[in-house]
C-alpha cells in the first residue's frame, strides 16, 4: 500500500546529462581531444574495475547455468556481458551507458515475468497436466509396472559383463544371472558369502560405489526372469533386493502410443495433453500443451467464474480508489493540521503518527484480524462495549473493516509525504494570495491543494496500482471471506482480482490447481492496471503543464 | 596506437575477468568434483523436512552417512510449502530426492506423475496396515510411512471424570462443570471440515463414498437425507452456543489449557501446549447416533519420480528411517504415534498415545484420490456458513454438494 515504487526514476534522469555529454566527446576533434573511453585516467582505471566485477559475475552466473544445463539462462547471461561490454567500451552509446542497468533488470524481473505469465495463459498447466510429454510416459509408465502378487523377494548383486549391467539374484538357494537381453540363468560356480553374492564367473560383481555411480542405469534395468514375457521381470530400487515386476502398459515410440497390454486398448495423444482410447477414456497423467484462448474464453464465457468476476472487478476498484482517498485525506488533514505553528509538541506527535507505518504491515494485518474477531476481539468487546458486530463473517462489514485497516496502516505514508509538498509551498505565493484578499477556503482551494496535489499525484497513481494488487491485506485479515452465497467457485465477497487468481489457481489447496487460468486472470489485472496508469499518468502530465 | 587503446582495454578487461574467475569460480568446478568424489564415496540426496521432524531426519541422516559415505542435504521446508514447492520443482529437475508429505496429497501427485513409487517388500507388514493402505494407489506404494494421526476428544481430568457416548450428554457434563465453555472445537471463519468430521459421520454422511475393499470412490456421500441432517444439526448448535465462527485454533487451545473447558476436539499436536494439566483421551461421542469416525492421516516421505539417487533415496528410507529407532525419534519431536508397528507398541506405555491409537482404531483414511482437491473449500465455508447463520442449513448444504460436484466435473 505504502510503498509505490519509480524503479526507473534514476536512469531516466539522467539521460538528458548523458546527451549533453555524448554531444561535448563529438564536438571535440576526435583525434586530439581525450575521450573518457580512451584515456588511461583514474575514471577509466574505475570503470576497467567495476566492468570486470561485473564479467567476473556475469561468467560466474553463465557457467554455474552451463553446469544446471539452463541454457535460456545460459544465453542471455552471454547477450547481456557482451552488451555490456560493447556499451561500456564503445563511444557511439553514449545514452545506453545510463540506461542499460534499468533496462538490463526490466528485462530480467518484468520483460521475463509477463512474457513467462503470457505464455502459461496460453497452456492448460495445472493438475493433471504439470510437466512435459516425456515426463508424463514416464510416470505413466513407472505407475503401471506393478509388482506380480506372488514375486518373492529376490536377494541381489548388480553384475557387469560382456553384455552390460545385469543382475545376479539368489532364487532360493541358487544364485541364477541375467542381462536386459539375457534371462535369468543358473551360474552354479558364483560364491555367496553370508546371503551376499560375492563373486559370478564371467561378470564383475559392482561394489555399492560403482552401483550408486550408475543409479540410473541400475534403476532402468529389467531381467526378464525366463524366456516367457508373462514370467515379469526383475527390477530393483536399492540395489539390495529385487522383485518380479510386469508392465500392465507398454508405449510404443515410433506411433506414439500407449498400450493396455491387459486390455489391448490403445491409447493415442489427444490435443487436451492426455492419452485418449477410442471410447473417450483418458489415461491418469497428462501433460501441459498450448490450448489458445481457452482459459480466456473461460474466465469470461463460463459463468462460473464470469459472474463472480465482474462483481470482484468491482470491489477491486472500489477498493483501490478508496483506499488512496481515504489514505491520502486522512493523511493530509494531520499533515495541515500539524503544519499549523500554533500547535505545540508537533515533533512528538508527528512522530506517534508515523508508528503505524513504522510496524511491519503484516504484523499490523494479523493483529487486526485478532482485534475484529466477533467474539473475542478487542474492536467488539472493548472499543464497542460488547457490540454483536460481526466483522469479518458480514460481507459490508467484512469491506468496511479492509478499509479501515487499510487506513490506519496507510495514512502515515500520506502524511509524510503531504506534510513534505506543504512544506514547500512557497510563502510569498501564500502572502501574495493574501494580499489579494483569497480567504483561508479560496487559499485551500486555489493554491494549497492544487499545489499538493500536483507534487503527490504521480504518488498516488502508483499507490493505486499498488492497491489494485494488494494481495497482503485481503489474504491476511479475510482471505477473500465471506464466500459469495451464489458463486460456484471459491470467492467471496472481499476478494479482490489478485487474491481471486490466488484461490482459482489452487495454491491455497481449496480448489484444483490451474495455473492457466490464473495466469490468464493476471494477464487481465495487468492490462487494467496499464491502461489506468497510462491514462492517468497522461493527464498529470498536463496537469503539470498548467501550473 | 591510439586505435589499439579499446582492444588492449578489452583485452585487460577479458583478462582481469579470467582471473577474477579464477578467483571465484573454482567453486562450481570444485563442486562439481566434489560431487564426483561424494559419488565415488556414495552419492549426495537432498531431502525437504518441515520443522518438526528436521531433529528425528538429521539423526537417522547421521548414522545413513557415517554407514553408507553418503552425503544427505536436509532442506527446511514450511510444511504448507511443501505439496505445491514439489509438484512445481519437480519437472524442472530442481526438487529434492525425498520430501516429507501427507498421504492425501497421493492424488494429485501421481495425477501429475512426480512421485515414483516404493517397493517395501517384506517391510509392509512391520507397517500398520491402515498406514500403507494410505499411500497406495491402484495397487502400489508411493511413500514410506513414519505416523499416523488422528483427532480425539481430550479431556482435562480435573473438570470431568468421564466422557459420554453421546454429543448432548458430553455438553450437559460440560456444563456442569461449571467452566466458561461447555465444549470446544476450532471453526474459524472459513471452517474446519476436518475437525468436525467425526460429528458429521456420526450422521452416516461420509464425505466419498467407499468401495467393499475400504478404497473410496469419487461418489460423493455427504449429501442427502444425511448431509442435510447434519447442517439442520450444526444450525442448532450454533443457536445453542456451542459452535461459534469466531472460535479459532488458538482461541480453542488456549482456552483449554487456561482450564475453561473439560473437552477439547483435537489431535497430538496441541498437547505441547497442554504440558501442565492432566489429561485423558477418549473417543469422540456420537452425534447423531453413527459411531463417529475421524480421518486418520498418515505422515510419509515421497520419493521423487524424476530423481537420479533412486537408489540411495530407498535405501535411505527403507533402511534407515523405517526402524523403531527413527521413527521413535520422531514421533518424540511431533507427538504423534509411529506407523511402524514395533515402534507405535513401544510408544503406548503411554497412556496419552495409547488413547489416540485406540480412537485412531475406529477412523478412517482421509480420501487421497484427485477428487477430494475440490472438496475443502466449498466444504468449510458452507459449514462456517451455517454456523455463523449466513446460509440456510439444508438450502446450502444442497447447493454446496452441487457446487462440488460441479467442480469435480469440471477438473
Amino acid at each position: 500500500m505504502s510503498s509505490p515504487h519509480v524503479p526507473q526514476a534514476t536512469p531516466t534522469d539522467g539521460a538528458p546529462q548523458s546527451d549533453e555529454a555524448g554531444r561535448d566527446v563529438r564536438v571535440v576533434p576526435p583525434r586530439g581531444g581525450a575521450s573518457h573511453a580512451r584515456t588511461w585516467s583514474r575514471g577509466f582505471l574505475a570503470k576497467l574495475v567495476l566492468l570486470a566485477v561485473v564479467d567476473a559475475l556475469g561468467v560466474y552466473v553463465a557457467m554455474a547455468a552451463l553446469a544446471q544445463e539452463s541454457y535460456g539462462i545460459l544465453w542471455v547471461m552471454v547477450a547481456l556481458l557482451v552488451v555490456t561490454n560493447w556499451v561500456y567500451f564503445s563511444r557511439r552509446a553514449v545514452p545506453l551507458k545510463y540506461f542499460l542497468p534499468g533496462l538490463a533488470f526490466l528485462l530480467v524481473y518484468q520483460v521475463f515475468v509477463v512474457g513467462y505469465t503470457g505464455y502459461v495463459a496460453f497452456t492448460n498447466y495445472g493438475d493433471g497436466h504439470n510437466s512435459t510429454k516425456a515426463h508424463a510416459v514416464d510416470a505413466l509408465l513407472i505407475q503401471n509396472e506393478q509388482r506380480l502378487e506372488d514375486s518373492a523377494t529376490y536377494p541381489l548383486a548388480v553384475v557387469e559383463g560382456g553384455g552390460g549391467l545385469g543382475f545376479a539374484v539368489l532364487d532360493g538357494d541358487e544364485v541364477r544371472v541375467g542381462t536386459a537381453d539375457e534371462p535369468l540363468a543358473d551360474a552354479p560356480d558364483a560364491v555367496v558369502v553370508d546371503g551376499d553374492i560375492t563373486e559370478v564367473p564371467g561378470y564383475e560383481v559392482l561394489s555399492r560405489a560403482q552401483v550408486l555411480e550408475r543409479q540410473t542405469e541400475v534403476t532402468a534395468l529389467r531381467v526378464p526372469y525366463s524366456d516367457e514375457a508373462d514370467a515379469g521381470s526383475v527390477r530393483t530400487q536399492d540395489a539390495r533386493n529385487g522383485y518380479l515386476y510386469r508392465s500392465t502398459l507398454v508405449y510404443d515410440e515410433a506411433a506414439d502410443t500407449m498400450t493396455d497390454t491387459e486390455t489391448g486398448t490403445v491409447y493415442e495423444p489427444n490435443r487436451d495433453g492426455q492419452f485418449e482410447a477410442a471410447d473417450g477414456s483418458t489415461l491418469a497423467v497428462g501433460w501441459r500443451v498450448p490450448v489458445g484462448f481457452d482459459n480466456f474464453t473461460t474466465a469470461f464465457g463460463d459463468p462460473r467464474y464470469s459472474t463472480p468476476f465482474f462483481k470482484v472487478l468491482v470491489w477491486t476498484v472500489v477498493f483501490a480508489l478508496l483506499s488512496v482517498a481515504l489514505t491520502f485525506f486522512v493523511g493530509l488533514f494531520f499533515a495541515v493540521v500539524l503544519n499549523d505553528d500554533r500547535i505545540r509538541f508537533r515533533r512528538v506527535l508527528r512522530s506517534f503518527l508515523i508508528l503505524p507505518y513504522a510496524f511491519p504491515a503484516f504484523m499490523s494485518y494479523l493483529l487486526w484480524r485478532g482485534m475484529l474477531n466477533k467474539d473475542y476481539g478487542f474492536v467488539n468487546t472493548v472499543l464497542l462495549g460488547g457490540a454483536d458486530l460481526n466483522w469479518l463473517s458480514d460481507p459490508w462489514l467484512a469491506k468496511i473493516a479492509i478499509l479501515g485497516v487499510q487506513v490506519w496502516v496507510g495514512f502515515p505514508y500520506m502524511f509524510l509525504i503531504c506534510t513534505g509538498a506543504l512544506q514547500s509551498i512557497p510563502g510569498d505565493l501564500v502572502e501574495a494570495a493574501k494580499i489579494d484578499g483569497a480567504g483561508r477556503l479560496r487559499l485551500w482551494r486555489s493554491i494549497t491543494l492544487p499545489l499538493v496535489l500536483v507534487a503527490t499525484a504521480p504518488l498516488l497513481i502508483s499507490s493505486f496500482a499498488f492497491n489494485f494488487n494488494n494481495f497482503n491485506i485481503i489474504e491476511m485479515i479475510t482471505e477473500g471471506n465471506p464466500r459469495f452465497p451464489d458463486a460456484s467457485v471459491p470467492v467471496g465477497s472481499t476478494d479482490i482480482l489478485i487474491t481471486m487468481v490466488y484461490s482459482v489457481s489452487g495454491l491455497d489447496g481449496g480448489a484444483a490447481k490451474n495455473y492457466g487460468l490464473a495466469s490468464a486472470l493476471s494477464i487481465v489485472i495487468f492490462v487494467i492496471v496499464a491502461t489506468i496508469s497510462v491514462i492517468s499518468f497522461k493527464r498529470t502530465r498536463s496537469l503539470e503543464e498548467i501550473n | 596506437m591510439r586505435r589499439s587503446i579499446p582492444l588492449v582495454a578489452v583485452a585487460l578487461g577479458a583478462a582481469l575477468t579470467l582471473t577474477a574467475c579464477a578467483g571465484s569460480d573454482p567453486e562450481p568446478e570444485e563442486s562439481a568434483a566434489a560431487e564426483e568424489t561424494e559419488a565415488a564415496d556414495g552419492g549426495a540426496l537432498t531431502v525437504w523436512v518441515d520443522e518438526t521432524r528436521q531433529a528425528a531426519v538429521e539423526a537417522a541422516a547421521a548414522d545413513f552417512e557415517a554407514e553408507t559415505g553418503a552425503d544427505v542435504e536436509l532442506v527446511l521446508k514450511n510444511f504448507d510449502d511443501i505439496r505445491a514447492d514439489f509438484l512445481a520443482q519437480v519437472p524442472t529437475g530442481e526438487g529434492p530426492d525425498i520430501t516429507v508429505g501427507a498421504h492425501d496429497w497421493l492424488g494429485e501427485m501421481t495425477a501429475n506423475g512426480v512421485v515414483a513409487p516404493i517397493e517395501l517388500g517384506d517391510l509392509a507388514g512391520d507397517f500398520a496396515d491402515v498406514a500403507v493402505e494410505a499411500f497406495t494407489y491402484d495397487g502400489q506404494v508411493y511413500g514410506l510411512p513414519y505416523a499416523i494421526e488422528n483427532i480425539a476428544i481430550i479431556r482435562n481430568t480435573a473438570l470431568a471424570d468421564s466422557t459420554p457416548a453421546t454429543w448432548d450428554e458430553m455438553i450437559a457434563k460440560g456444563r456442569a462443570a461449571g467452566t466458561t465453555y461447555p465444549f470446544l472445537v476450532q471453526v474459524d471463519e472459513k471452517g474446519d471440515p476436518y475437525t468436525m468430521y467425526p460429528l458429521q459421520t456420526s450422521f452416516g454422511a461420509p464425505v466419498f463414498a467407499q468401495a467393499e475393499d475400504g478404497s473410496y470412490t469419487s461418489d460423493l456421500a455427504l449429501g442427502g437425507e444425511t448431509g442435510n441432517a447434519f447442517a439442520t444439526w450444526l444450525k442448532a448448535q450454533a443457536d445453542a452456543g456451542v459452535l461459534s465462527t469466531s472460535m479459532t485454533y488458538d482461541i480453542a487451545v488456549q482456552a483449554f489449557a487456561d482450564g475453561e473447558s473439560p473437552y477439547i476436539l483435537g489431535g497430538p499436536w496441541m498437547l505441547e501446549q497442554f504440558a501442565d494439566l492432566d489429561l485423558a483421551i477418549d473417543p469422540i461421542p456420537s452425534a447423531g447416533g453413527q459411531p463417529a469416525q475421524p480421518f486418520t492421516g498418515v505422515a510419509g516421505f515421497y520419493v521423487n519420480a524424476q530423481s537420479e539417487n533412486q537408489v540411495l533415496a530407498t535405501d535411505f528410507l527403507t533402511n534407515f528411517m523405517a526402524t523403531e529407532e527413527a521413527q521413535i525419534a520422531i514421533y518424540e519431536a511431533g507427538n504423534r504415534p509411529p506407523a511402524l508397528t514395533a515402534a507405535a507398541e513401544t510408544v503406548s506405555e503411554d497412556p496419552i498415545t495409547a488413547g489416540f491409537l485406540a480412537v485412531g482404531e475406529g477412523a478412517l483414511p482421509m480420501p487421497s484420490i484427485p477428487e477430494m482437491g475440490s472438496v475443502w473449500s466449498f466444504w468449510g465455508v458452507t459449514e462456517a456458513g451455517i454456523i455463523s447463520g449466513s446460509i440456510e442449513p439444508v438450502a446450502g448444504w444442497e447447493k454446496m454438494v452441487t457446487d462440488i460436484q460441479a467442480a469435480i466435473d469440471a477438473s
